[in-house]
Parts: structure tokens; C-alpha cells; sequence
């Protein structure tokens, strides 16, 4: 029974995690039809961020408290100011061209963050447990849990919530759906579809920050972060269906579950149960669990 | 006629997209050496039937049978290699290639069979053979042009001319007038239909343009909502009520493009 | 049939590099050896590239070339350079054959994440199992050539420049005929290849195992020129990244790029690397962004201008 509600939360820890980065990934696929390997990068800014000014607080005497806020302003500048420079800088001109070739793009990007953040914040790991000590720990059901985890779970369950109101509930939610099903549809009914670029890739950026500035606490920020969370979002988008909100949460919760379990059970299988899920949807439902509607183009 | 027996015959064709009946139980016989006007309104289901014959879209229910061979079932390229060929309405080539690529790939393609794919493709003997289609569809002067830098008219005749080079007994053409201006369409069916005829082809071909038609064809298959409703020579069916009403009448509101 | 322009520069070439190799000093030796070994993966990749597909996850195939020679050495204590080769180029090549069959159904970002999913499974099953050295890797022994062992690497790097050679000379030939030809025709219309009486999924296949033979063989050479295998070097994603990289910086024009692009990378990023220990993959990423941007082509389209298209294709 322990072990059971150990890996069910665990999993479900993971899988809260998984949402938040991806949930990022998916709206600038789905919106932008771009698959984004420096996703990774805005993920390890937001740690590295959230992680450096946590400890530079709490040097000063400012109150552990403060962390939370530092999380929240660390994803929205590392979103902001990196998602507007790559898409205005870069991303911008390379809309008309092939899907796999923006990938690569992406990709390099993805070199070049990595490696400004070492040498923005050096090789040395940053440790900033300080709200996590804050919210000290709880006994749920005989087992002893850290509460700064189990808030990871409604954080993600807030962004979902979030996401979906925006999407179902308010104009722009129209817009982007209307982007999203037809471009061309979309510039013909006069939607300013760069500005949509624009917003939505700061947008997923700073959720994929948040990701990262929001896990940083539990962690110890060393280089290398981005490179395993990308391919790991990968997975996640792929399963639940490329550009779709609620596949990213099924995919999630596919992924967060399977491998907390796979931990827990049988260890050696961890990352292969990930990736041979990712496989096996590829082969079976290349489009995914839960592909958004496609306009019929021929 | 009756001494011919059918080179494509038809049988009970349907084919449905969930509510809409594309082809409701299509009966055609076509014999050898046939030049075959299809008309149609928009949306009437000619470039389905096309599609049918040619392997494109699996028919609902019936059967094509083509010198007596079943092709309901096969592969696109299965139907290529037993006889039958086809252009398209808006062509599909090989756009960053050259026209003299494009056509050597075709033969090379139309020669070889599985393993003879391993040997070298550009030979002499498949230079003269293209020489000889560069010269038959008059194309000799875009050899070296790429596909991009193409007017539509040329892309067209390099549709037309791929789809022949494999010496097919059936060619069905998908609209080959449409997006070539007025003053050069007969001169390009000239070129086509000339070629063709030395070749004995027998030839389907989906038209809007009923001057095309009553120019080269030598039978029309009039369709509307999936069904033929009428098949006679050309002269009879342009004078024809229900052809006037359902084909060319609506075409003469929207002429075409 | 292999009298071109192409073969006899690549025959030259290999001649001479193999005697300057003999007087060269040890480190340019090695730097030609990873280049070259390397090149022999961005050859398939290549073919790939030209029709279009794009593979993130070709480090399986590398990574099972190179495994396969850390496993027969410490299994079966296999050190012959040729059994070695040709061990590393089966294993990869059965797995592609295999592989393909489902491959040759997809296109684009599927493609290449499918790809990206496959290796990752191999790097999942690596990294976790003590057997196959996991995250440490093996440090695989000195080759032996038909039973001598020699006393430096040069036979070696003779052994893959002469590879690669053959390899490059092949594909050029390949790239000759009918089914090679099929390459930039099937990026630009598969509808028609298949109305033409071709199966584009054969063609695929045929090219995805050639790629996957290549990039096996490739992955059992630097094993043997690194001296040691491991998941982190060998089959994590950033490797078949690194490969795709070489692929477009290279470029797809002659079947000598991948030769002058791997060079050129490992001469990057030993010089990135000793110029700016921490910033040699933002100078990597900077190159790649403006080969993606401004040199389409890649390094052989420039040097193709530069040479006023005297070579041929």
C-alpha cells in the first residue's frame, strides 16, 4: 500500500513536471507547426534563474517566502525576453520554410543557450532548497511527503486549467484555434498571425520556464539539464497527439506514471519504458493519442 | 465496335464518401483505340472516377476490369505496369528538376523492373529515347530548364509526355486544357493528341472546355451526381437536353478559370 | 562505371592522404581518423538528406556499430580491424533492414522523431544495464590487422581512409543509377514516382538500410579509433543531432562533402574547444544556424562557387 501511494504520487509529481514543459512544446507545435529542441534551453533558464536569484535572496536575509515569487518572475523574463529574441531574431524568417530544417534550426539554437548559461552561471551546481524547507513536509497515508512536491501537482493542474480557459473561454482562444486549424483560413479572416507567432512562442516559452524555475528547488542545477527534459517532452508531445493540451496532460500522466512505476519496480527499465511508449504510439497512432483536427487538404 | 471487345469495362461502381455518392453504380464498356470525353460539372465525379480506375481511391463496391484483369485492389504503380496511365489537373513533376531529368527518370522508371533499378540510369539508348520524346511533345528547347521556371502550359505537356513514356494502352488525362490560355489550347492538344495517336493509346480524358471536346473526342461520357446520364458521339451529346442542363449550362455560369 | 571525375579524386585523394598520413604527426593522424569515420554515417545520412528525410536518431546505428565491437572484444576477445568493421555494419545494417520495413511509412518530423525514439529506447536499455557497461562504457582494445598488431595507429587510419574511400565511391555509383536517382524525385513528388510504376516505400527502405549500414560502420570505426564506447558518445540524442549537423554543413552536392564537412567539425571543435572550453557549442550552434541560413548548400556549394563548377555532380 505504501509503496503503491509512493509511486502514484511520485508519478504523479513527475507527470505535473511533464505538463508544464510540454504543455509549452505542444502550443508552439500546434500553433506555430514548430517542434522546438531549444524548449529545453527555456527549461534550464528558468531553472538556472529561479535557482541563482533563490540563493542570492536568501544571502541577503530577504524572507524564504520570497522564493515563490522569484519562480513566478524568473519563468515570465526568461520567457519573455528569450522567446521574443528567438522569434523575432530567428524563428521569423524561417517560417516559410521545411518543417524538419526549423527543427534543426532549433536545434542549434539549442547549442548556443546551453552553452550561454555556463557562462552566465558557471560549471558549479546551484542548490536552492530553500522553499521547499519552507513548506516543511506532510504524512499523507503512513508515508511522509515533501509539500513543496505535492504543490507541483496543483501548479499543473492550474496551468491545464488555464490553458483550457483560455483556449474554450476567451476570444484569443478563437484566434489561436482558428491559427491552429488552418493558417491560411486564418489570415484570410485578417487575424494578425505574426503577433499570434509572437505571443504564443513567448507564451510556451514561459511555461516551459516555469517548468524548470518551479522544479529547481527539488533538484540540483548542473549543466546538462535541458538535454534529457527535451527529448523527454518529446515523448510526452508524441504521445498524446502534437499540438493538442490534452494530450500533452494524457501523455504526461502516460509517461509520469509509467516511469514512477518503472523506478519503484524495475529500475533497469526507466528510460526505455519511456521512449519504447514513444515508439510504440509512433508505429501504431503516428498522429498520436489525441491529434487536434486536421482541415482536409486535398 | 462490336468486333472490339472492351479494353476497360466497368461494372457497377460505387464509391461513397459517408453521405455523398461520388459514383452510384457506374456501367461503362471502353473499347481499343476509343478517344473518350468525360464532362461534368464540379463535384459531378469525374477526376473519382479517374482516381478509381487509376488505383488513387479504392472504389466502395464494383468492379474494373482491364483486358480482363481485375484492378480494383491494386497499387497505383501495379496499375502502371499492367497498361494504364494518367496526368494530372494540376501537374505533378518533379519540380526542382529539369524537364530532361524529369523525363529520364520516367524512362528509366519505365524500363526497369526491381533489380535493373541498380544499373546505371543515364545510357545512350535512354538518351535517343529521350530525344525522341523531347521531340514529340516539343519540348527540346526546355531540356535544361528547371520545372519551377516552367509556364503552366509546358509543366502541363511534361505531365503528359512522364505519363506516356511507360508506352501505355489506357492514358487518362485530368483536365489537360485547364490553366492554358485560350489562344494556346488547340495548338497544345495538337501536340498531345497527335503524339497519342501514333502511339494507338487509347485515351479518357476529363474536359470542361466543350470546343476541346467536340474537337477530339470521339465519345462523351456526360456525368452528374456520380452517374452517367449520358454517352453518346460528341455532336449528339453537346445537343443533348439533359447534357445542356446539368453540364454545359452550369458551365457557362462559372466558365471555368 | 567508375571512371568520373568524382571516383578518381576520391582515389587520388585517398592515395595521398595515406602516404602524408606516414609523415604526418600523430595528432593530425587522429583528428583524419574521427573525421573519416564519422564521414562514412554522413554518406547515408546524405542520401537521406536528398530525398528529403531527415533522421534525429541515426546514433542507433552508430551506437550499435560501435557496441558490437565492445561486445565481440570483451565476449569473444574479436580484435581483427575487418571483423570488427563488418560486425559493427551488420548488426546496424539488419536492425535498419528490420527498422525499415516500418520506416518507410513515414516522412517529415515523423520520421525523424520516430528515429529519435528507437535510439533513445537502445540508449534507455544501455545506460541502465550493468552488462553492457552502462553509463561507463568499455574501453575496447587495440585492433590487430590479419593478426599483427601494429605499433601505431596510422595502419588504422590507412585502413579507414581506404574504407571510407570504397564506401564514397560506391554511393556515388548508387547515386548513378535508377534507384539513386530516386532521391531528389521523391522529396519533390511521390505521387508521381508511384504513378510512374515505383515503389516509393522500397526505394525508402533501400536507403534508410543503406544509411543504417553506413552509420554502422562508421560507429565501429571510431570505436576502434576512440579506443572506447560509451551511451553518452555514442547513442544519446545529441549524437544524431552532431550528425545531422555534419550532414548540412557538409552539404548534399557530392559524395565528397561528408569527407571535407567531418574534418571541418572536428577541426571546429577541437579549436572551439581549446579556444573556449565553455563556449564551443554556442561557437557549433552559431556555425550551424548560419550554414542552415545562408549556405543551403553547405560547404561543398562553396566551394563548388569556388572552383567555377568545374567538378561534376
Amino acid at each position: 500500500m505504501d509503496t503503491f501511494l509512493t509511486i502514484l504520487l511520485d508519478g504523479l509529481q513527475f507527470s505535473s513536471y511533464l505538463f508544464i514543459v510540454s504543455a509549452g512544446l505542444t502550443i508552439i507545435f500546434g500553433v506555430m507547426k514548430i517542434l522546438n529542441v531549444a524548449h529545453g534551453s527555456f527549461y534550464a533558464w528558468g531553472a538556472y534563474t529561479a535557482a541563482f536569484f533563490i540563493g542570492k535572496f536568501s544571502d541577503m536575509g530577504m524572507p524564504d517566502a520570497l522564493g515563490f515569487l522569484i519562480i513566478i518572475a524568473a519563468a515570465v523574463v526568461v520567457g519573455v525576453v528569450l522567446g521574443f529574441i528567438i522569434e523575432q531574431g530567428i524563428l521569423k524568417y524561417m517560417y516559410q520554410r521545411d518543417e524538419v530544417l526549423i527543427v534543426l534550426a532549433t536545434f542549434g539554437l539549442f547549442l548556443v543557450l546551453e552553452d550561454i548559461i555556463l557562462i552566465a552561471f558557471g560549471t558549479d551546481p546551484y542548490f536552492a532548497y530553500q522553499p521547499m524547507a519552507l513548506l516543511a513536509a506532510v504524512e499523507i497515508g503512513g508515508i511522509t511527503r515533501d509539500v513543496y512536491g505535492l504543490t507541483l501537482i496543483g501548479v499543473a493542474t492550474l496551468v491545464a486549467i488555464g490553458c483550457w480557459w483560455l483556449l474554450n473561454k476567451t476570444k484569443w482562444g478563437t484566434i489561436l484555434k482558428a491559427v491552429i486549424f488552418d493558417r491560411e483560413m486564418g489570415i484570410s479572416m485578417g487575424i494578425n498571425v505574426p503577433l499570434v507567432y509572437t505571443l504564443t512562442f513567448i507564451g510556451g516559452a514561459i511555461l516551459g520556464g516555469l517548468g524548470g524555475a518551479y522544479i529547481a528547488p527539488t533538484i540540483s542545477v548542473a549543466p546538462g539539464l535541458g538535454t534529457e527534459v527535451i527529448v523527454l517532452s518529446f515523448a510526452v508531445v508524441v504521445v498524446g497527439g502534437m499540438g493538442s493540451i490534452a494530450g500533452a496532460a494524457i501523455g504526461s500522466l502516460i509517461i509520469g506514471l509509467l516511469r514512477a512505476v518503472a523506478v519503484h519496480e524495475l529500475p533497469q527499465v526507466e528510460l526505455f519504458v519511456v521512449f519504447a511508449v514513444m515508439a510504440v504510439v509512433l508505429v501504431f497512432r503516428p498522429e498520436g493519442l489525441f491529434a487536434p483536427a486536421k482541415p482536409r487538404k486535398i | 465496335m462490336i468486333s472490339n471487345p472492351p479494353i476497360l469495362q466497368v461494372r457497377d461502381l460505387v464509391k461513397k464518401f459517408g453521405a455523398v455518392v461520388a459514383a452510384n453504380d457506374i456501367n461503362v464498356d471502353i473499347s481499343k483505340g476509343e478517344i473518350v470525353g468525360i464532362i461534368g460539372a464540379n463535384g459531378a465525379g469525374k477526376t473519382c472516377f479517374v482516381n478509381m480506375v487509376t488505383g488513387y481511391l479504392p472504389p466502395t463496391a464494383g468492379s474494373i476490369k482491364f483486358e480482363g484483369e481485375e484492378l480494383v485492389g491494386l497499387e497505383t504503380r501495379k496499375i502502371t505496369h499492367a497498361g494504364i496511365s494518367r496526368s494530372f489537373q494540376v501537374s505533378q513533376v518533379f519540380h526542382s528538376m529539369t524537364v530532361g531529368e524529369n523525363l529520364m527518370i520516367a524512362l528509366a522508371i519505365a524500363n526497369n523492373r526491381a533489380l535493373d533499378a541498380l544499373s546505371l540510369m543515364d545510357t545512350p539508348e535512354l538518351r535517343s529515347k529521350l530525344d525522341n520524346v523531347l521531340n514529340r511533345y516539343k519540348l527540346n528547347a526546355q531540356k535544361d530548364t528547371t520545372v519551377s521556371a516552367l509556364a503552366q502550359g509546358v509543366r502541363k505537356l511534361l505531365d503528359i509526355a512522364m505519363a506516356v513514356v511507360s508506352k501505355p494502352r489506357i492514358l487518362l488525362l485530368d483536365e489537360p486544357t485547364s490553366g492554358i490560355s485560350v489562344e494556346e489550347k488547340f495548338d497544345f492538344m495538337d501536340i498531345v493528341m497527335g503524339a497519342l495517336k501514333e502511339d494507338g493509346v487509347t485515351v479518357l480524358f476529363v474536359e470542361h472546355d466543350m470546343e476541346i471536346v467536340a474537337r477530339y473526342v470521339s465519345r462523351v461520357l456526360a456525368f452528374y451526381q456520380g452517374e452517367i446520364i449520358a454517352d453518346m458521339p460528341p455532336k449528339k451529346a453537346l445537343a443533348d437536353k439533359k447534357v445542356q442542363e446539368f453540364v454545359i449550362g452550369k458551365e457557362h455560369h462559372k466558365k471555368k478559370k | 562505371m567508375f571512371n568520373d571525375k568524382t571516383s578518381k579524386f576520391l582515389l587520388v585523394a585517398g592515395l595521398l592522404l595515406i602516404l602524408g598520413g606516414a609523415f604526418a604527426p600523430n595528432w593530425i593522424v587522429n583528428q583524419f581518423m574521427f573525421g573519416f569515420s564519422r564521414a562514412l554515417a554522413i554518406l547515408g545520412l546524405m542520401v537521406l538528406w536528398r530525398t528529403g528525410l531527415v533522421s534525429f536518431g541515426h546514433a542507433f546505428y552508430f551506437g550499435l556499430g560501435a557496441y558490437a565491437v565492445a561486445i565481440l572484444d570483451i565476449k569473444l576477445g574479436v580484435t581483427d580491424v575487418f571483423l570488427r568493421l563488418i560486425a559493427g555494419a551488420l548488426v546496424a545494417g539488419t536492425a535498419g533492414f528490420l527498422v525499415g520495413f516500418i520506416m518507410r511509412n513515414y516522412r517529415n518530423i515523423f520520421f525523424a522523431m520516430l528515429n529519435t525514439a528507437i535510439s533513445m529506447v537502445l540508449f534507455g536499455i544501455v545506460v541502465k544495464t550493468e552488462a553492457l557497461g552502462s553509463t561507463d562504457g568499455f574501453a575496447i582494445s587495440m585492433s590487430t590487422i590479419l593478426g599483427v598488431s601494429p605499433e601505431t595507429k596510422y595502419p588504422l587510419f590507412v585502413i579507414i581512409t581506404l574504407v571510407g574511400m570504397v564506401a564514397a565511391i560506391l554511393v556515388n555509383y548508387y547515386l548513378k543509377t535508377t534507384f539513386g536517382k530516386l532521391t531528389t524525385a521523391i522529396r519533390d513528388n511521390e505521387i508521381r514516382v508511384e504513378y510512374l510504376g515505383f515503389s516509393v516505400a522500397h526505394a525508402i527502405h533501400l536507403k534508410y538500410s543503406i544509411s543504417a549500414i553506413l552509420a554502422g560502420g562508421a560507429g565501429a570505426l571510431m570505436a576502434m579509433s576512440l579506443g572506447q564506447v560509451d551511451p553518452e558518445s555514442m547513442i544519446n540524442w545529441t549524437v544524431s543531432g552532431e550528425l545531422v549537423f555534419i550532414t548540412i554543413l557538409s552539404g548534399p552536392g557530392n559524395v565528397i562533402a561528408p569527407f571535407i564537412g567531418s574534418l571541418v567539425f572536428e577541426v571546429l571543435r577541437t579549436y572551439a574547444f581549446e579556444l573556449a572550453p565553455q563556449a564551443w557549442q554556442l561557437i557549433m550552434g552559431a556555425t550551424f544556424l548560419t550554414i542552415i541560413f545562408f549556405i543551403p548548400g553547405g560547404i561543398w556549394s562553396v566551394l563548388e562557387k569556388i572552383g567555377g563548377k568545374k567538378n561534376d555532380k
